[in-house]
């Protein structure tokens, strides 16, 4: 069993890294240099925006997801099929089609502005309209649409598998809704939450596609200087340094879910102390 | 770990094992023999720059030929595609400075005319110019130069009337302007616009183009290439620079649409065909370049995409109207006194143009200084003290147990 397992490891996993580790740590002409790293400095403001906008977008995640997932968990099997079924049914369109559908709704000649503006004239009001496209706040919310369902569907799996039992034995020791939720249900749910916040996070904090449509190419996120310097969108390509700035970013990933394992750990410790 | 199946999972399996290797057997071989019999043609051409139809046209005439076709939207992408040896491509489409660079990094293949009897349509001014002077890896596509494209139902006649590049700089239209995407036509509108040489090699005259481009950021709406066609059409920005055959294609979707030539100059372009010294297929390329140089079937592209064609046949049998528009055909005195063609950049000067680029597009260090918080900045500090809180009461809640669980006993 472990040798398919390490095979499949090694294609998928250690070459690929390696491959980055590599590209990372030489120059142009293969020879070994931490220069890469060290240019990685001028990039700080970059990554620092790029991390607090997936951190921003992973938490709204977590707060629309949350609840979404417990009700739907609450509801009879049958409807729970179909609930999750919605959940996924964007995802079965193209994400670059669903964020360009995103474009022409937010525009300031987009489908909400011209109908507010619409609505507002009929009361004999002017309005200049909002401008949400091109913004931060664009952005974010492309995270949020796009990833959502990768919050949803972990939390969901996990409160589906709380024993009802335990519920009931927390009420008949008398402890009230809040406490079910705080004592019972959140720490129960706590793998999935930590499962959902890596996918939701991960993919947010390297994307470029998303800042380069909703956010109209004005900041560059982390995962567009990744992809210029992989594609020579600049006018100069430049492997090492991508790889150094994509090295960089997977330790940060790396620390964020490490802190949020001991999270986890700390909630496993609880939850079993329940049982 | 030993994996331990019952007798009929088993059977399963090695059932679903042989299916999968018949079924794949089966599809290697149509594949093989489709491939035997039919040639693919790769070709990478620019976004919105062909009439599809033509494609069809060309696959009916050459039965035994199918072509991939797919675009890019700008140079660099598509020479990082090339030298990243991802994609094998037998025909690409690329401008004149890119062609240079090609040529110079021994990436082209030498084309043999007698298979491109129709090269003799291309007009004597299109040939042997300066990106390929012996006139030996390409043959001309066709040719534009930039313009100002702009609504004229909402920018003011007033602001066009000296037809300058300095519209796009107008603070009047904040928040309406769009901005070319890619550094080479950012920064030579920029140079052209301060009234250096689009190719100089000056470095102090790129960073006073970059502070020029920096200035623009703040009214700049969004920097985009194809999405232009959308954005203009639509009325969502009112001024954009881009080339002359996308303005006549956005003018037919928005009668408002109005540009012109800045009087400062213009980048003349020439985009032309050109196979890759990788291909397998340059018998089937040379056909396509000359199916491509065809008067009637150049004719029919020329129209679709808007764009100024070399072909001296093909101007006969387009409608005047088109090619009397100084727009898209200015004269060609004109053109020499007020245009430049792109060259390719010394390295040097294409890292530091890649440089200023960067450091245009990321958030600068002057706005970092200003530190004025907006609502996402207080909505992560005020989410990680929410974190933190939760995750000292778990801790201490925890350890409050363990002391619980450890004192009975």
């Amino acid at each position: 069993m472990t040798a398919p397992f390490s095979v499949w490891m090694a294609i998928f996993v250690i070459i690929p890294i390696g491959l980055v580790l590599y590209y990372a740590l030489t120059d142009s002409e293969g020879s070994f240099t931490l220069s890469n790293i060290a240019s990685i400095w001028e990039y700080k403001g970059t990554y620092l925006i790029s991390l607090e906008l997936a951190f921003v977008a992973t938490v709204l995640c977590l707060i629309l997801a949350y609840p979404l997932a417990y009700i739907i968990s609450r509801m009879k099997t049958h409807s729970q099929n179909t609930m999750v079924m919605l959940v996924m049914l964007p995802m079965w369109m193209n994400f670059l089609i669903r964020t360009y559908a995103w474009m022409t709704i937010l525009e300031d000649t987009g489908l909400i502005n011209t109908v507010i503006k619409a609505f507002l004239s009929l009361f004999g009001y002017e309005f200049e309209g909002f401008s949400m496209i091109n913004t931060n706040g664009a952005i974010i919310l492309g995270m949020v649409y796009n990833f959502l369902p990768y919050m949803v569907l972990p939390i969901y799996t996990c409160l589906t598998k709380i024993d009802n039992k335990l519920i009931e034995a927390a009420r008949d020791l008398g402890a009230n809704s809040l406490n079910v939720f705080t004592k019972v249900i959140l720490p129960q749910s706590m793998p999935g939450i930590i499962s959902g916040i890596t996918m939701v996070f991960v993919p947010a904090v390297s994307t470029f596609v998303i800042s380069k449509l909703l956010g109209g190419g004005m900041t560059y996120l982390i995962g567009d200087i990744i992809e210029n310097y992989f594609l020579g969108n600049t006018g100069e390509v430049n492997y090492n340094v991508g790889a150094a700035l994509s090295l960089v970013l997977m330790i940060l990933i790396l620390i964020s879910t490490g802190i949020m394992n001991h999270f986890d750990d700390d909630a496993k410790e609880s939850g079993g102390g329940l049982i | 770990m030993k994996l331990k199946l019952k007798p009929h999972t088993k059977k399963f399996f090695s059932f679903l094992l042989v299916a999968a290797l018949v079924v794949s057997t089966a599809h290697g071989l149509t594949i093989g023999a489709s491939a035997a019999s039919k040639v693919v043609l790769n070709v990478y051409n620019w976004g919105e720059y062909i009439d599809l139809e033509v494609i069809d046209m060309f696959e009916e005439q050459y039965p035994n030929i199918k072509v991939n076709y797919t675009t890019y939207d700008s140079n660099e992408a598509m020479y990082a595609k090339i030298v990243s040896g991802a994609a094998s491509y037998d025909i690409v489409i690329p401008s004149d400075y890119m062609i240079s660079k090609l040529i110079e990094e021994d990436l082209l293949a030498e084309l043999n005319f007698d298979n491109i009897p129709n090269y003799k349509y291309i007009g004597e001014a299109y040939k042997n110019l300066s990106y390929d002077p012996e006139n030996k890896y390409s043959v001309p596509y066709l040719w534009g130069t930039w313009v100002i494209i702009y609504n004229s139902a909402y920018v003011s006649e007033e602001d066009v009337k000296d037809e300058s590049i300095n519209l796009l700089w107008n603070e009047k239209y904040a928040g309406k302007i769009l901005m070319f995407d890619n550094p080479r036509d950012a920064f030579g509108l920029a140079l052209m616009f301060l009234g250096y040489s689009l190719n100089t090699e000056n470095p102090e005259e790129w960073q006073e183009a970059a502070e020029k481009l920096n200035s623009q950021k703040s009214i700049v709406q969004a920097y985009v290439m194809d999405a232009i066609f959308d954005k203009m059409g639509s009325g969502e920005a009112w001024i954009a620079p881009y080339y002359a055959g996308d303005a006549i294609i956005i003018q037919e979707d928005n009668p408002d649409i109005d540009f012109y030539i800045p009087s400062e100059g213009t980048n003349l372009f020439f985009d032309a065909m050109c196979i890759l010294k990788t291909t397998e297929h340059q018998e089937e390329a040379e056909a396509f370049i000359n199916f491509m140089c065809d008067p009637e079937i150049s004719a029919m592209n020329a129209e679709a995409v808007g764009y100024a064609t070399p072909n001296t046949d093909t101007l006969d049998l387009l409608d005047e109207e088109i090619t009397d528009n100084p727009l898209i055909y200015p004269d060609t005195d004109y053109l020499l006194e007020n245009s430049e063609v792109f060259v390719n950049l010394p390295t040097t000067i294409q890292s530091l143009q890649s440089e200023l680029w960067t450091s245009l597009k990321i958030v600068s260090s002057e706005e970092e200084d200003e530190a004025v918080l907006d609502w996402i900045d207080w909505f992560c500090i005020i989410s990680a003290a929410v974190i933190v809180v939760a995750g000292i009461y778990f801790a201490v809640r925890s350890s409050k147990r363990k002391k619980l669980h450890k004192s009975p006993s």
